[in-house]
């Protein structure tokens, strides 16, 4: 690594860590209800919803699935008959039902998994009422959990978490709507394109080029960690990423939001050293996973930009997959042997070092419930996480939430590789096309969404296949996390004995990070070892 | 359920259609050019857009990176890359054709290979090259087009771009643009 390379990075985490308070704090308020205006009175009006309603964990959820199934149902229609849309000037045709289906449990599960191209799939209607809809309303979904856990360990002798409505129109109306502008505008200054124009073909060549309000979809795809690229190529097309500038704004909003949520955390438990250990962990294990990602993509370009290099190329890889983003600007694919590890390892962690807005840090609280229950069965107590008792409901909640996205990708990956059309689309054979389909599953299964593009995954099999394990993986995880906030808004808080293990020393950051990457690779090494770890061997 | 509906309906017109919608109307105020692509028009006509490669494959232009678009190299109508892996047998063979390729146009060219030059971008329509790409096949255009090298060093350190704030990303030349700059001279 460069001296320049060094200085980038540091620049970059420089400018994460500075934005965590201001905007945790400022996130923290919004939940707590502390502002409000006219739109947002008039959105409840406009829904029909009561906003003054206190809801059971129940009632919360179903509201979260039935306001998900919504969204699920009105993408797929929009697929259906794109072609009586306004805003497609390609006339491009409906899609396939089983593209349909992946694409809308995509973006329904925050993941934005692609199997087609977008500026040969879909016109700009379905780009902008279909898919960013979902982009700030999955991200807001996983936000509203978030706080919802946070109120459920908060409180105590109450069956209230909060009231689902308020906190999705919340995040999207004070939180992702504001920073998708700021990030717009910045996006548009670099040459990001944002326009209804048809596609322009040029005189001479006769070569086409794409159009369309992408600067718009790219800012929230980023800020909401949903990833899901305007174009084929994500954001390695220079329409979606044309400078160095542009690339580090939106790089830093891939991890923004996940960064200052787990502040936010911390102030709504009110102990905001929490917030700061759930950072360090994130931290604990993004960091190394960065340095070797850098450093083994020294020297190559193969699917890099030159504007880039190979230094902005591998801290975006490292973060889109410690995120839950899944937008590209460099082809993973084509990654070194070690290079690809980082991504791998990332996402199979659960997505909880960042993770996705609201997911990575209900996540890594599961997690934590799971942390002090294995440090409590060792000195015999019963485990405590801030204040609250951990009992056979909690564990068995987290239990699920934990085991559900790597049976999801174990399976799919399995039922894959022995399937004729699975394989149809492999680009290579022998462990590095074993790699391609474990990948597709693992970002899948954890909601990232990047791909080693070179696997064909446009085939019903993988289209359906991946579609439910996308949708498993986000809403029984949701729902097991809410499943615990109801069951904690009940209990006491217990004040801290002798005997409590505290959870914001660098004793339990170690001993969380330990949890993350144990159980991790539990799960994984045995899968690892056909693909990647073979291919590093080699 | 039919709150879910309702909601979803108020908050798709907010944030799928005023919010593009009035970003576009920005973009029409603020950066009428750039959010059109950065189009480059010749006597009235468009020829491409700054931020987007072209394919330039005679020897007296400097050659853009390999694209792996199909079916023809920089096809803006469908972005892709390789997606080969640094193990693939066929990205070696890509590299040594490559490699052929641009010593056959100049044989006597004895300096390394920058290695942009051998690799497909991640987009297939990476419209720059890196300063050490320009500077590998100065004495080739040069040569064919009989002009000192001296001239073509100076063009090619003019129309090189920083890192931006001097610390971000790369240096790099925009290869359309030195094409431009190359006829016009």
């Amino acid at each position: 690594m460069s001296w320049a390379d060094t200085v980038q990075i540091a620049i970059y985490l420089g400018a994460l860590l500075l934005c965590v308070k201001p905007l945790g704090s400022y996130m923290a308020w919004i939940y707590e209800g502390r502002w409000s205006c006219g739109l947002e009175r008039w959105i409840y009006r406009a829904a029909g919803v009561k906003e003054a309603l206190a809801m059971s964990w129940k009632c919360y959820a179903r509201a979260f699935l039935f306001f998900n199934a919504a969204g699920f149902a009105a993408v797929y229609a929009m697929l259906r008959i794109q072609q009586f849309l306004p805003w497609n000037p390609q006339s491009f045709p409906a899609v396939d039902a089983h593209t349909a289906f992946n694409i809308a449990a995509s973006f329904v599960s925050n993941t934005n998994w692609q199997s087609y191209g977008g500026e040969s799939t879909l016109g700009y209607f379905v780009q902008m009422a279909g898919l960013a809809v979902q982009n700030f309303v999955s991200a807001a979904s996983g936000m509203a959990v978030m706080a919802a856990l946070a109120r459920g360990l908060g409180s105590q002798g109450t069956k209230s978490i909060g009231n689902f409505w308020v906190d999705l129109v919340r995040s999207t109306l004070y939180i992702l709507l504001p920073l998708s502008v700021l990030l717009t505008v910045i996006l548009m200054s670099q040459g990001v394109i944002q326009n209804l124009n048809p596609y322009v073909t040029m005189a001479e060549t006769g070569q086409v080029l794409p159009m369309g309000p992408a600067a718009s979809q790219v800012a929230i795809k980023q800020l909401g960690t949903n990833g899901g690229g305007f174009f084929n190529t994500n954001s390695a097309h220079p329409f979606e990423n044309p400078t160095p500038f542009s690339n580090f704004a939106e790089c830093l909003a891939l991890l923004l939001i996940p960064a200052a949520l787990c502040h936010t955390f911390g102030c709504l438990v009110k102990d905001r050293r929490q917030g700061v250990a759930l950072l360090a962990t994130m931290l604990v294990i993004f960091l190394p996973l960065l340095l070797l990602t850098v450093h083994a993509e020294q020297g190559n370009m193969e699917g890099k930009e030159v504007r880039f290099g190979t230094t902005s190329s591998a801290l975006w890889a490292v973060a889109t997959t410690a995120a839950s983003n899944g937008a590209v600007n460099s082809m993973h694919d084509s990654y070194t042997p070690l290079g690809e590890l980082a991504p791998f390892f990332l996402m199979q962690c659960g997505e909880v070092v960042f993770g996705g807005v609201g997911s990575g840090v209900y996540g890594l609280i599961v997690f934590a419930v799971i942390a002090v229950f294995l440090a409590g069965l060792m000195v015999g107590r019963t485990p405590e996480f801030l204040g609250k008792k951990i009992e056979a409901f909690e564990m068995q909640m987290a239990s699920i939430a934990i085991l559900v996205p790597p049976l999801c990708v174990l399976l799919g990956t399995a039922i894959t590789v022995v399937s004729p059309m699975g394989l149809s689309g492999l680009q290579d054979r022998g462990a590095h096309g074993f790699s391609e389909i474990l990948y597709a599953f693992t970002s899948m299964a954890n909601n990232n969404g990047s791909a080693f593009a070179g696997y064909g995954a446009n085939t019903p099999l993988v289209n359906i296949a991946g579609g439910l394990a996308m949708l498993m993986a986000r809403f029984w995880v949701a729902l097991a996390v809410l499943g615990i906030a109801g069951s904690l808004a009940q209990k006491k808080i217990i004040p801290a004995g002798a005997g409590t293990l505290p959870t914001h020393t660098p004793l339990f950051v170690g001993i969380l990070a330990g949890t993350v990457v144990i159980v991790g690779a539990l799960a994984f090494i045995p899968a690892l070892a056909l693909g990647p770890i073979v291919e590093v061997l080699r | 359920m039919m709150a879910a509906f309702r909601m979803l309906l108020v908050l798709t017109v907010l944030t799928g259609i005023l919010f593009p919608l009035s970003m576009v109307g920005v973009a029409r105020l603020c950066f009428p050019a750039k959010a059109e692509g950065s189009l480059m028009e010749r006597a009235g006509r468009v020829v491409g857009s700054a931020m987007i490669g072209r394919q330039f494959d005679d020897p007296k232009y400097f050659w853009p990176r390999p694209s792996a678009t199909s079916p023809f190299p920089y096809n803006a109508a469908s972005s892709s890359g390789s997606n080969l892996g640094p193990l693939n047998a066929d990205l070696g063979a890509a590299m040594a054709a490559r490699k052929i390729a641009l010593l056959r146009a100049d044989p006597g060219n004895r300096a390394a290979i920058p290695i942009d030059l051998l690799t497909a971008s991640g987009s297939g329509l990476d419209p720059h090259i890196s300063p050490d790409a320009a500077y590998y096949q100065a004495p080739r255009v040069a040569r064919i087009r009989g002009v000192p090298l001296a001239r073509l060093h100076a063009l090619i350190a003019n129309r090189t771009e920083g890192r931006q704030f001097s610390v971000l990303g790369e240096a790099r030349v925009n290869v359309a643009e030195l094409n431009r700059l190359l006829d016009a001279q």
